[in-house]
Formats: structure tokens, C-alpha cells, sequence
């Protein structure tokens, strides 16, 4: 009935992998190992490794708009300049950080829990993981375009973005090449899971990241062709003398933000779920209790989704709607509140009379179940349409979607290297020093990010430079936690590179004492190069 | 150890106390308008609710982390699977919660929306990176920009210090002008790209879209200064577009209404400049 039964799969299944013929033994040598890479790890290790080196690309640039915010006055960054980092900041941290990194779990994790030996489409893998390093390089090129890069917000409206000067092309097709990245990557997932699950895993067995990210896989299919086609229709307004966006024309400016959300909504779960559903995986393992409610995690996701393409004009409120409109999509927002609440109290009944270790990856879990939960408040307060007319467009919106972002969406994904890490490399990192990280993390995330709902609450917009002295104090503070953040990352990155390059020997099952339930705990570790070389049975 | 608790006191005492102290404010303002307040009383009753939801929740979630710790040798219920009673009712309590926020928040949108009985129109335009505003029906028209003081000291390398600027970044040349107890209708337009105008103290933000005309009301309560900002993205100079409002009694505002038509050779294309003239120290 439940995942549970995968922990009784065959354990065996790896020992006769070398009866195979030539071919399948190893990778190939140097560099054509990963530029021919069709194997599912070493394409999974190149995204995640994509995804550090962007999360640190974007960091670096935070560092710098938190820098400009120190003090009021302008001391680093002139104001064209520091749009164009917020700019840059925000499609960094979620087309290059954000969603690589969990395409990069999908790859290593998703052959693994549901005993395939790789993805399905390994050469498509490959195209879409090299689609990424031309995609982030055109973007990153913008910042030495004459006229600079991007600076009108990571969601282009219009007519501010068709100020653009030279790097405005650029910017579009870097976005088309994410675009497709992205739907290749859901393609294959998709078809991963459908036609490569081992026998006797049906729909129902699945563990919950495989599930999270079938429905994400969903999500990026429906939505990233929407985000392409209103790219475009910016491009040829700019260049061909469309008139979408210009009322001068007949168009409507409010109709690309009404295409951009129908987008920007359903990709703020394309981020959360996959981090759902690492969370459930770790949350059961380290309470050394199956996941209570495992049918209910399934339909809220589900439901989730389902709701994320109807709610996607709250981001809209201020922009003269009708009064039905307004309504409508508040109520819908409101409703989302239902299903996350039931994952929220899924986690905690899971963790109701267990027996509960405080492991690396269960510290990440926790503090995103808190953490995520304090986004998710200020989510429901957003939707309340005559309050969002005083957040809207201010600092506590920044905050809130950092807190879905960073201690939801990126802690989701350190609680998966942490959980997953030894698997992997087949060595176990330094916990002590894994615990440091975790707990300067979690408490720099709330230095930088809380006082940015007083901010915002006192009436500072987002996206400005320069502000007013009342503001000083809560941007001091802010940029503090910001910059400790930004160091304490440093300490990550250091981790996984010693503990890949050396380390105890982790064991098959590495969480022993939790006896993680789930098929890949039943390979070696590290985990061999085809994962299931023989479908495993599920019982 | 008193001693302490005494500066504990008094930095607590300025954290939570008295709106006047700008300096680490952690909440909204009630503002001085029905939209205002109404926006504050739903802020306060949903930050309220989210409180209690929260007390329950992470207290169910310490309460289990302290109680069933491995390292104190509890053992699992591994039987504990699924409970269709409970499920169903932390499904129901969320609905239940749901209807009384969405009550209060339905009724304040339908007054947000009320346009109806204006006294007065002003139609704003935004430009980059300044407003324009056009009192319909008084043939006053204005633009409102970046007071010079601040304007100086926010060029980088400027050397003034922020602080030593009045109302630094939220001082304008001619602030706009309303009667007080007037239900004032806004029309917003924009002249380039969509700008924002926002004063928190009238509780209200609207977009002003080239080539759409969308509107907004407020009626103040209270004489006063009240400041803003522009709050959707508009270029470079977003952060550099401040609103300023004066409430004035009714005598008041007509008298600077008159003061406006004043010299009738400058009063229509340069209103500005004679603006400037006629009305500098309008705080
Ligand atoms: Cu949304
Ligand atoms: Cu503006």
C-alpha cells in the first residue's frame, strides 16, 4: 500500500552488473566523459555542479545589492547598475540555481528510487544539461554589453524592459535555452517514471520525490512554452514592430503580466515541490517512521498544482483589475492554504511519536518545515487583495518569497546533497562541520530575511537602491545576516569538495541507525555507474 | 543585572512604542484614511491567525522533537500510518479559518473598488522619473519631483550625508495638495513605462499604465504630510520618484488653490515653475 514495501527489495541486484557486455563497464576517459555524457550520475553530478556555480554567481551579486543597502546613500553601485543586478540576481538564483540543482537530484535519484538502470532519454539528458553552460554564458556576457544587462526585473514587464538596449536579445534567447533545457529535462522524467519503474512499483509505491517530481515534470511541460511565447512577443515588439504590449498599437501592457504569471505561478512550485518532496523522504527516515498520510501528500501535491495555474493574477492586484477579477484570484490563492497545511501537518505527524536524530539532512528538513511555514504565512497575508495594496511591490514581498526560496527551496536542496551526499561519493562528510553549516545558515537566513518584513510593513518598496534614514537600521541589520549568509556558503562548498575527494567510508544503507527505507539504500555505495542493471522486485 | 534589564526596557519600549519613532519600526501604520485602517485592521487580524496557527503547529513540532528524541530512547509507533478522522479535520479547521478570512477581506475589496461620490479628480501621470498632477475641472497642473537637497546628496561620491538631509529621498519641489474629509478619485495614467503611486498613509496602491487610465480613491481624515513612493519598477531612477501629500483643512486648500490661479500669465503650461514660486514650504 505504501513505500514502506520497498524497504523488503531485492538487495542483491548489483552483484552481477559485470556480466554484461563491453561498453557498459565505466565511464569514458577525460573530458569526452562528460561532454558524450549520457549516464545519469555524471550528468546529475554536471547539473549540480552547474547549479553550485551558479547559486555562488548569484550569491556574489546579492552580496552586492546588500553591500549598496548597508548604509542610505549610494556608495557602490549607481542605480542602473544596481537594477541590473537585481535583475540578474533573481534568473540566476532560479533558472541557474534553483531549478539545475533539482534537475540534478532528478537525475542521480529518480533511476535509483524507482530501480531503472538511468533515465530513459540519456541523449536528450545530455542536450538539455549542455543547453545550460551556452544559456547562463549569453546571460552573464549581457554585463559587459554596451548599454548594460537587463535591468528592468526579473519579470521583464514591459514597457520598461524594451529599454533594453543591446543585451535585450541576448536575454531572450538565454531564456528560450533554459526554456527548452527545462522541458527536456521534465520530458524525460516523465518518461522515466512512467515506462522504467522496476515491477510491482505501481503509481501508489513511488517515494514522494519521485512523485513531486512528476507533477513538477508536469508543471515545466505546461508552463516553460508560456514563458517562451511571451518572450518572444517582447522580441518582436522591440524588433518587428508588433504591438502586443502597446496600447499605442492596441495592445496591453497588463497582458504580459497576465502571461508572465500564468507562468511565474506555477514556477514557484516547479521550486517547492521537488524540495517537498526530499523533505518527505528525510522526515520519515530520521523519525524512523514511515510518512504519515502518504495518500494525502500524493493528492495535496497534486492539488497543488492543479491550483497553482488558477491563482497566478494575485501577483496582479495593483494593476486595476475587475472587482470579480480581484476576487476570484484571492479566494483561489487562499485555497492553496488547504493542501500545503495538510503537508505541513503530514511532516509533523510523521515526527509524532518517533523516534527522532537530528542528523545533518533532518536539521535541513526541520528548519525548512519551519522556516517554509513562516513563507507560507506571509503568502496568505499577500493574498488578502486590500492588504496586498499595502505589501504589494514592497520589501515584505521580498521576504516572503526568500523565505519560500532560500530556507524553503535551497535548504529542500542541501537537506537532499546532505541526505544523499555519501550515497553518491561513497564517502561520509565531517559532521561537525556539516552541523556548522546548518546552524550558521539557519541563523543568518533570519537575520537577512526578517527585518525585511519590518521593512516592508514600513513602507519600503523593493527594488530601490537608495532609501529614506527611517529605513537604515532594519537594512543594516539585513545586510549583516546577508553577508554571514553569503560566508557560511563558502563552508558548503568546501564540505561536499572534501568529503567527494575523501572521507570514511559510508556503508550501503550510510543512515544505519535510521535503516532509510527506499531502493536506493539497497546499492552500494557509491551507488555503481548503472544503477539497476535487473529491475528489483517490489513486494 | 538591573541595569540591563532596564536598557532592555527601553530599547523594548522603543521597538514597540510610539509610531513618531521612525527608527526599527516593526509594523504597519493605521494610517489616516477608511482604506488605510481597514487594510491595517485585516493586516493585523491575519498576522493574528497566522500567530495562533503557528503556536499550535511548530508547538505540535517542539513539543514531538523534545519528546520523541531517538538519543532518549524513544521508539517509534510505526503503526501510526494514517487517521482519516484527523485528516479530515485539519482539512475542515483550515476551511473553517479560510471563510473567516475571506469574509472581511471581500467586504474591504468592494470598498476599495467604491468610486462613487468622489467630491474631487486628480489625474496622475507618471513619468520617468516624476509625477505630473492635473486637478480636473481647476486648471491646476503641476509636476512633482525629487527635492534638489536630496537629489544632490544620492549621486554617489556626493559626500553629504544621507542623514543630514531632511526627509531625505521623500521630499518633493510641489507636493500634492487635497482637502481633508473630501473623497478625492485618483486617475492614474503614465507617460512611459508603468509606475506606481503608493502613499501608505492613504492605504492605497495603484498602477499607472501607459496608455490605460486606472483609478483609486482615498478620503483623509487627518491634516498632515503624508510621504510615498513609487512602487513598480520604472527605470533607473525608480528609487527617486517620492510622493508627497498635504491634507489641508478646506479654508486651507482653497486658499492655495486660489494662490494657484494666482498669477494668470504663468498659470496653465508652466504651472511648475510658478508653483515653485508660490508654494516652497508647503511641510
Ligand atoms: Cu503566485
Ligand atoms: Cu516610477
Amino acid at each position: 500500500m505504501t513505500a514502506t514495501h520497498i524497504a523488503d527489495a531485492n538487495a542483491h541486484v548489483h552483484s552481477n552488473s559485470h556480466e554484461h557486455d563491453a561498453g557498459h563497464h565505466g565511464p569514458m576517459k577525460g573530458w569526452r566523459r562528460w561532454a558524450y555524457a549520457t549516464n545519469h550520475k555524471d550528468i546529475g553530478t554536471m547539473y549540480l555542479i552547474f547549479s553550485l556555480v551558479m547559486f555562488l554567481t548569484g550569491g556574489l551579486m546579492a552580496m552586492l545589492i546588500r553591500a549598496e543597502l548597508l548604509r542610505p546613500g549610494i556608495q557602490l553601485l549607481d542605480p542602473a547598475k544596481f537594477n541590473s543586478m537585481t535583475t540578474m540576481h533573481a534568473l540566476i538564483m532560479v533558472f541557474g540555481a534553483v531549478m539545475p540543482a533539482f534537475t540534478g537530484l532528478a537525475n542521480w535519484m529518480i533511476p535509483m528510487q524507482v530501480g531503472a538502470p538511468d533515465m530513459a532519454l540519456p541523449r536528450m539528458n545530455n542536450f538539455s544539461f549542455w543547453l545550460l553552460p551556452f544559456a547562463f554564458t549569453l546571460l552573464l556576457l549581457t554585463l559587459v554589453v554596451p548599454g548594460g544587462s537587463p535591468a528592468g526585473g526579473w519579470t521583464l514587464y514591459p514597457p520598461l524592459v524594451l529599454q533594453t538596449g543591446d543585451s535585450f536579445p541576448m536575454a531572450v534567447f538565454a531564456i528560450h535555452l533554459m526554456g527548452a533545457s527545462s522541458i527536456m529535462g521534465a520530458i524525460n522524467v516523465i518518461v522515466t517514471i512512467m515506462n522504467m519503474r522496476a515491477p510491482g512499483m505501481s503509481l501508489l509505491k513511488m517515494p514522494l520525490f519521485v512523485w513531486t517530481w512528476l507533477i513538477t515534470a508536469y508543471l515545466l511541460i505546461a508552463v516553460m512554452p508560456v514563458l517562451a511565447g511571451a518572450v518572444t512577443m517582447l522580441l518582436t515588439d522591440h524588433y518587428f514592430g508588433t504591438t502586443f504590449f502597446n496600447a499605442a498599437g492596441g495592445g496591453d501592457p497588463v497582458m504580459f503580466q497576465h502571461i508572465f504569471w500564468f507562468f511565474g505561478h506555477p514556477e514557484v512550485y516547479i521550486m517547492i515541490l521537488p524540495a517537498f518532496g526530499v523533505v518527505s523522504e528525510v522526515i520519515p527516515t530520521f523519525s524512523r517512521k514511515p510518512l504519515f498520510g502518504y495518500d494525502a501528500m500524493v493528492y495535496a501535491t497534486a492539488s497543488i498544482a492543479f491550483l497553482s495555474f488558477i491563482v497566478w493574477a494575485h501577483h496582479m492586484f495593483t494593476t486595476g483589475m475587475p472587482l470579480i477579477g480581484e476576487m476570484f484570484f484571492m479566494m483561489s490563492t487562499m485555497l492553496i492554504a488547504i493542501p500545503t497545511g495538510v503537508k505541513v501537518f503530514n511532516w509533523t505527524a510523521t515526527m509524532w511519536k518517533g523516534s527522532i536524530s537530528f542528523e545533518p539532512p533532518m536539521l535541513f528538513a526541520l528548519s525548512f518545515v519551519f522556516l517554509f511555514t513562516i513563507g507560507g504565512f506571509s503568502g496568505l497575508m499577500l493574498a488578502m487583495a486590500p492588504a496586498d495594496f499595502q505589501y504589494h511591490d514592497t520589501y515584505f514581498v521580498v521576504a516572503h518569497f526568500h523565505y519560500v526560496l532560500v530556507p524553503g527551496a535551497i535548504f529542500g536542496i542541501m537537506a537532499a546533497v546532505y541526505y544523499w551526499l555519501p550515497k553518491w561519493c561513497g564517502h561520509m562528510y565531517n559532521m561537525t562541520l556539516a552541523k556548522t553549516h546548518f546552524w550558521l545558515s539557519t541563523i543568518f537566513v533570519n537575520v537577512l530575511f526578517f527585518p525585511q518584513h519590518f521593512l516592508g510593513l514600513a513602507g519600503m518598496p523593493r527594488r530601490i537602491p537608495d532609501y529614506n534614514t527611517q529605513f537604515a537600521d532594519w537594512n543594516f541589520v539585513s545586510s549583516i545576516g546577508g553577508f554571514c549568509f553569503g560566508a557560511t556558503q563558502l563552508l558548503f562548498v568546501y564540505l561536499i569538495w572534501s568529503t567527494v575527494r575523501s572521507g570514511p567510508k559510508a556503508t550501503d544503507k550510510v543512515w544505519d541507525s535510521a535503516a532509510p527505507i527506499g531502493l536506493e539504500w539497497t546499492l552500494p555505495s557509491p551507488a555503481p555507474y548503472h544503477s539497476f542493471e535487473e529491475a528489483p522486485e517490489i513486494k | 543585572m538591573s541595569k540591563n534589564l532596564k536598557a532592555l526596557a527601553c530599547i523594548a519600549s522603543i521597538l514597540l512604542a510610539s509610531p513618531a519613532f521612525a527608527a526599527w519600526q516593526l509594523n504597519m501604520r493605521p494610517g489616516i484614511t477608511e482604506l488605510s485602517k481597514q487594510a491595517y485592521g485585516l493586516h493585523m487580524e491575519i498576522l493574528w491567525i497566522c500567530v495562533a496557527i503557528g503556536v499550535v503547529v511548530f508547538g505540535a513540532m517542539i513539543y514531538s522533537l523534545i519528546k520523541f528524541r531517538h538519543s532518549k530512547g524513544a521508539i517509534a509507533d510505526t503503526t501510526l500510518l494514517h487517521s482519516t478522522k484527523v485528516e479530515v479535520i485539519w482539512t475542515t479547521i483550515p476551511i473553517i479559518i479560510l471563510v473567516f478570512m475571506a469574509y472581511p477581506a471581500a467586504r474591504g475589496l468592494i470598498k476599495d473598488e467604491d468610486m462613487s461620490g468622489a467630491d474631487m479628480t486628480i489625474k496622475v501621470t507618471g513619468y520617468q522619473w516624476k509625477w505630473e498632477y492635473d486637478y480636473l475641472d481647476q486648471k491646476v497642473d503641476f509636476f512633482s519631483t525629487l527635492a534638489r537637497d536630496s537629489n544632490a546628496a544620492r549621486i554617489k561620491g556626493s559626500g553629504i550625508d544621507p542623514y543630514s538631509v531632511p526627509n531625505y529621498l521623500l521630499e518633493v519641489d510641489h507636493p500634492l495638495v487635497v482637502p481633508v474629509h473630501k473623497k478625492v478619485r485618483m486617475l492614474l495614467t503614465a507617460g512611459d513605462v508603468i509606475h506606481a503611486w503608493w502613499v501608505p498613509a492613504l492605504g492605497m496602491k495603484r498602477d499607472a499604465i501607459p496608455g490605460f487610465i486606472n483609478e483609486l480613491w482615498f478620503r483623509a481624515d487627518e491634516e498632515g504630510t503624508y510621504r510615498g513612493q513609487c512602487a513598480e519598477l520604472c527605470g533607473r531612477d525608480h528609487g527617486f520618484m517620492p510622493i508627497v501629500v498635504v491634507v489641508k483643512s478646506e479654508a486651507d486648500y482653497a486658499a492655495w488653490l486660489n494662490a494657484q490661479h494666482a498669477p494668470p500669465a504663468e498659470a496653465a503650461p508652466n504651472a511648475p515653475a510658478a508653483a515653485s514660486a508660490a508654494a516652497p514650504a508647503t511641510t
